[in-house]
């Protein structure tokens, strides 16, 4: 969007900044003619004025103002004028050059555009595996990561408890090219709900110990038993009846040990009571497809060395 | 008249000396408050909610502007990094705006969006946790204090008063939005609040540019 127009609500307002800004350099320029002008009773320059201050021990000399002090107000109203008539001042007149902020800055990125553009354009037609073994493309995608993605998934793209490892190949919505785009592209909104009130403390305890299970850990076989049950009723609908979770959905994996918030019991079960809603943000507007392109191959190269 | 007047009248001098100084004022303050591009919303610029409200608050309180400024400039070195740069009629609801003028933190005028709640949450608590590089302090009281909403009602009428002198084509709170309004942020804490305004900053306008 650009807002060109000066849009007063009156004409008055063109008028008004016109007239004072005007004035007020023609004012300077009388204030200064004035004030440096001889006086017919006005002692001669270089003698005291005959004011005195201090008992009469202090007396002030009549000089006159230092030439280039002068020559310095009078050359700053005339570049005043010169600039009104060059740039944007006086009311709605636009300036003699045209110039806006926006033209500048519409400048300033179709100059970018015609120097980065083609280099984006060239690897926009390439596929993504075959830009994760180039090294240049990787450069940028690297640049872009650390600037738009590192808050999140750390500048090693390592995650964090809430922020997936991008590293480790393994994906919650998939990592084949078109969808690591596309969950950058539109993003991704998690949607594990809260148990806590339908499983009661003990049932989370008991899905909990389940859980556990699931990566081969060793637990109370009782309370695993009975989280089963629980399971198969409430979490297979996106975890998998083997709890191998849906990419569909983003229903993570709960066998590998891997694991997105802790795989400590208590973390388990916090999961499990309160749920989850991880969100990764859209970049579609904000980055635009060309960038997104080098930033899903350089993600894509993190897990698929050459 | 001659110098001599001015120079022995103090009241005279201080009047001239007051007439000069306005003109600055006078052509480059007072028309701004007559033009539609700083005085009317955005398209799809909304007043903040009561609870964007006292976020908006916290940040004040916490002194957030000190580090963060709100305002792109339309430099490409600016929009490539925060997205589309600042215009006047997104600041119509501000009362005061949060320009700032130091950046020690990033600008956060688009940061709305820009991370999930989640991400807000963990930072605000130990920034440290999500950017080890971090020099921004925590602020992990904000998680424990419930909001005040004391006087929600009040600002909001306030911010009414505010909106109407200043701004054409701006929605004010109804009788009923203040109504409900403590009842909206029961339960809720700073942090919530906090969150809730950093998510809807600058959101108005997503365009890259």
């Amino acid at each position: 969007m650009t807002v060109n127009d000066f849009n007063f609500t009156s004409g008055f307002w063109n008028i008004w900044i016109a007239v004072l800004s005007l004035a007020n350099i023609f004012a300077c320029w009388w204030l200064i003619r004035w004030t440096s002008k001889k006086r017919p009773d006005e002692a001669a320059a270089g003698d005291v004025t005959g004011h005195s201050w201090d008992e009469g021990t202090l007396a002030e000399y009549n000089n006159p103002l230092p030439r280039w002090w002068l020559w310095l107000f009078y050359i700053t109203l005339v570049f005043s004028l010169g600039y009104l008539f060059l740039y944007p001042g006086l009311g709605t007149y636009r300036g003699y050059l045209n110039w806006t902020q926006q033209s500048q800055y519409a400048q300033e990125m179709q100059t970018a555009d015609q120097k980065y553009g083609p280099l984006f354009a060239r690897y926009a037609s390439q596929p993504i595996p075959e830009l994760a073994s180039n090294a240049d493309a990787l450069k940028i995608g690297q640049r872009l990561f650390v600037n738009y993605c590192a808050a999140c998934h750390g500048s090693d793209a390592g995650g964090g408890p809430g922020f997936p490892n991008l590293r480790d190949n393994d994906w919650l919505y998939g990592g084949d090219p078109d969808t690591l785009t596309a969950t950058i592209l539109d993003g991704r909104q998690a949607a594990m709900p809260a148990w806590g009130e339908v499983l009661g403390e003990k049932g989370v305890n008991e899905v909990a110990a389940y859980v556990q299970t699931l990566s081969g850990r060793q637990v109370d076989s009782a309370l695993a038993t009975a989280g089963k049950q629980h399971f198969t009723t409430y979490c297979t609908a996106c975890h998998g009846a083997d709890g191998k979770g849906n990419k569909a959905m983003g229903a993570p994996n709960l066998t590998d040990n891997t694991w997105l918030y802790g795989g400590s019991a208590g973390v388990i079960r916090q999961t499990i009571t309160r749920g989850r809603n991880g969100r990764m943000p859209a970049h579609r507007d904000f980055l635009g497809e060309d960038k997104v392109h080098l930033l899903a191959a350089y993600v894509y190269s993190l897990s698929h060395k050459p | 008249m001659s110098h001599e007047v001015v120079e022995k009248n103090v009241g005279l001098m201080a009047l001239l000396i007051l007439l000069v100084i306005s003109v600055g004022g006078l052509v480059e303050i007072v028309p701004l408050f007559f033009l539609k591009t700083t005085t009317e919303p955005v398209e799809g610029l909304k007043p903040y909610t009561a609870l964007q409200l006292e976020g908006r608050d916290v940040y004040i309180r916490e002194g957030c502007y000190l580090c963060h400024s709100q305002m792109i400039r339309p430099f490409r070195a600016e929009t490539e990094r925060y997205g589309h740069y600042s215009v006047a009629g997104e600041f119509v609801y501000d009362h005061p705006f949060q320009w700032g003028s130091k950046r020690t933190g990033p600008d956060l005028a688009r940061v709305g969006g820009r991370y999930s709640d989640d991400w807000h949450r963990v930072h605000l608590m130990n920034p440290r946790d999500v950017v080890p590089e971090s020099i921004m302090p925590g602020f992990p009281w904000l998680a424990d204090n419930t909001m005040d909403t004391k006087l929600t009602q009040k600002k909001m009428r306030v911010m009414n008063m505010l909106i109407s002198a200043t701004c054409n084509g701006c929605t004010t709170y109804s009788d009923e939005e203040i109504q409900r309004a403590p009842d909206e942020l029961k339960d809720k804490t700073e942090m919530d609040a906090l969150i809730a305004y950093l998510q809807v900053m600058g959101t108005s306008i997503s365009s890259r540019r």
